[in-house]
C-alpha cells in the first residue's frame, strides 16, 4: 500500500527536532503539523510574518487579520510574534530557519526542484519558494511519487522552469523517502509500507540507488 | 508633533496620476488599503504599474483596479487567485514582472533605506536570475537584485497618531513595513487614529517620519480569502 498525503506528513513529522523553527509550505506540508511526535517542540514560522503558528481557529473565531502563507485563517500559539515580510525573509534567507518541507511538480537528481510555473498553463508566480529553496540548509520535498498522468516527478533534470538548483536534500513520496547524494542520485532509504523496491524503481525516471537491502517505513 | 492628518482617502490620494508608480501593503486581502483602492477606483487614474504582493481577487483588492483596466504593470510574487488577472496577463493587456517574494520584500526596503542594490541567492539558476549580475560570496552565487521606490506607497494598519506613527495588528503587517519606507509620499489608512502621545513610542511598529499622510478610513471589510475553520465538537 502506497501512502496517503497524511501518511506522507507523518514520516516527514519524523525528521523533527526539538528545538526546530520550521516553514512549511502548502498542500501535504502543512499536514506535518498534525503528526509533531511526542516530547519534540518545534515552531512553525509563516513566511507572510507569523512565527508560532497554531493550528485552524474554532468557527466564529477566525481573524481577517491572522492568516498563514496559504491565506487560510489560523490561530497564534502563547509565546508567537508577528513581523513584516522583510524581517520574516531575514530569517529565511538568514538561515534561522531549520528546516523547509514544500511540495514540487519535478525534482532532479542534482536536487534541483521546479514548482511555479508550466509555461502557457499556469503562471501564478513563486511566492516565497524560490527565496526559501535557495538559503534554507535542510530542504525536504514532500509529493506523489508520479503525476496525474503516471509520469516520474523524480527526474534526470526538471523539465519546467526551476525554482532552485541544487538544493533539495530528501525527498518523501508516497512509495519512498530517498536521500539526494551530493554526487547526484536519488538513494533509497525507505519503502512505504508494503511497496516493494521493484515498484519504486519502475515509478523513478532518474537515477536510483538502490542497496541490498531497503527497509519499510515505521509510522 | 507634524500633524499629517487628512480627512478622506480621496483628499490622501490627491497627486496620484495615470503612469504612475505605486506600491500597496497587503498580503493576498490580509492588510490592505481598501478605502484608497476605492478611491483610486473612484479617481479612474490609470497605466498605474503596481507593486503588491498579490493582485486581489475578481472583485475585491487589487482585482477591482485590474477590473477597471487601470493597471498597466504588476510587479509581484503571487497572483494565483484572480481570474481576470490571468486573462489580462495570457493575453498581453498586462505586463507582469514576478519576483521572489523575499526579494520582493527586501526590494522595497532597501529602497527605503538608501541602498541602491544587494545580493541574494534567491532566484540564481532561475528565470529571475537571467539577465543580472552573478557574483559568488563563500562559494556560493548570489543575484544582484536592486532596490524599488514608488512615486506613492500606500499602506493599511491597525492604529496610528496624527505624527504618522504606526501600529499593525498580527498578519496584517506582512509588507506595510518595508513599502512605508519607499513611497516619495506615503499614506497610510488607519482603524483607529489618535493623537500624539497615545500610542506607547515603545511600540511603534513604523516611525511617523517614513509617512506623510494619515487618515482614519471610513470603512474596512476585511474581507478573508481562505476561512478555514475547525468545529467545536472536534
Amino acid at each position: 500500500m502506497s501512502l496517503d498525503k497524511n501518511g506522507i506528513a507523518k514520516r516527514i513529522a519524523q525528521e523533527l527536532i526539538d528545538g526546530w523553527y520550521v516553514n512549511l509550505g502548502i498542500g501535504i506540508p502543512t499536514l506535518v503539523a498534525n503528526h509533531i511526535p511526542k516530547g519534540i517542540n518545534v515552531e512553525f514560522q509563516s513566511e507572510n510574518g507569523i512565527l508560532g503558528m497554531g493550528p485552524f481557529p474554532f468557527d466564529g473565531e477566525e481573524d481577517a487579520d491572522l492568516i498563514n502563507a496559504g491565506k487560510q485563517t489560523i490561530t497564534a500559539l502563547p509565546g508567537a510574534v508577528y513581523f513584516d515580510s522583510s524581517t520574516s525573509f531575514s530569517m529565511i534567507r538568514g538561515q534561522h530557519v531549520q528546516l523547509t518541507v514544500l511540495g514540487a511538480m519535478e525534482v532532479s537528481e542534482n536536487g534541483d526542484i521546479a514548482n511555479w510555473k508550466i509555461p502557457g498553463k499556469m503562471v501564478k508566480g513563486m511566492g516565497g519558494a524560490m527565496d526559501l529553496v535557495a538559503s534554507a540548509d535542510n530542504i525536504i520535498v514532500a509529493m506523489m511519487h508520479t503525476n496525474k498522468a503516471g509520469e516520474s516527478k523524480l527526474l534526470e533534470q526538471c523539465s519546467l522552469p526551476l525554482t532552485g538548483v541544487n538544493c533539495v536534500k530528501k525527498v518523501v513520496t508516497n512509495l519512498a523517502v530517498m536521500e539526494i547524494l551530493p554526487e547526484g542520485g536519488f538513494k533509497l532509504i525507505e519503502r512505504a509500507p508494503g511497496v516493494s523496491v521493484e515498484q519504486i524503481i519502475k515509478a523513478t525516471r532518474g537515477k536510483l540507488i538502490v542497496d541490498a537491502e531497503v527497509p519499510e517505513m515505521v509510522l | 508633533m507634524i500633524n499629517k492628518e487628512v480627512k478622506s482617502a480621496l483628499e490622501a490620494c490627491q497627486g496620484i496620476k495615470s503612469g504612475m508608480t505605486l506600491m500597496l501593503g497587503g498580503f493576498g486581502l490580509c492588510g490592505i488599503p481598501e478605502n484608497c483602492i476605492s478611491a483610486l477606483v473612484e479617481m479612474k487614474v490609470n497605466d498605474l504599474t503596481c507593486i503588491s504582493n498579490n493582485a486581489g481577487v475578481d472583485d475585491f483588492g487589487l482585482g477591482l483596479l485590474l477590473k477597471q483596466r487601470q493597471i498597466k504593470k504588476m510587479i509581484s510574487s503571487y497572483v494565483g487567485e484572480n481570474d481576470e488577472f490571468e486573462r489580462q496577463m495570457l493575453s498581453g493587456e498586462l505586463e507582469v514582472d514576478l519576483i521572489p517574494q523575499g526579494s520582493l520584500a527586501e526590494r522595497c526596503r532597501a529602497g527605503g533605506a538608501g541602498i541602491p542594490a544587494f545580493f541574494t541567492p534567491a532566484g540564481y539558476g532561475t528565470e529571475v536570475g537571467e539577465g543580472k549580475e552573478v557574483r559568488e560570496f563563500n562559494g556560493k552565487p548570489h543575484i544582484l537584485e536592486q532596490a524599488l521606490l514608488a512615486d506613492f506607497a500606500i499602506v493599511k494598519a491597525w492604529k496610528g497618531d496624527t505624527a504618522g506613527n504606526l501600529i499593525y495588528k498580527g498578519t496584517a503587517r506582512n509588507f506595510n513595513p518595508p513599502m512605508a519606507m519607499a513611497g516619495k509620499i506615503t499614506i497610510a489608512e488607519v482603524e483607529e487614529l489618535v493623537q500624539p502621545g497615545e500610542l506607547d513610542p515603545n511600540h511603534v511598529h513604523t516611525p511617523g517620519i517614513f509617512v506623510q499622510r494619515i487618515f482614519k478610513g471610513q470603512k474596512f471589510e476585511k474581507r478573508i480569502e481562505q476561512r478555514t475553520v475547525i468545529t467545536k465538537d472536534h
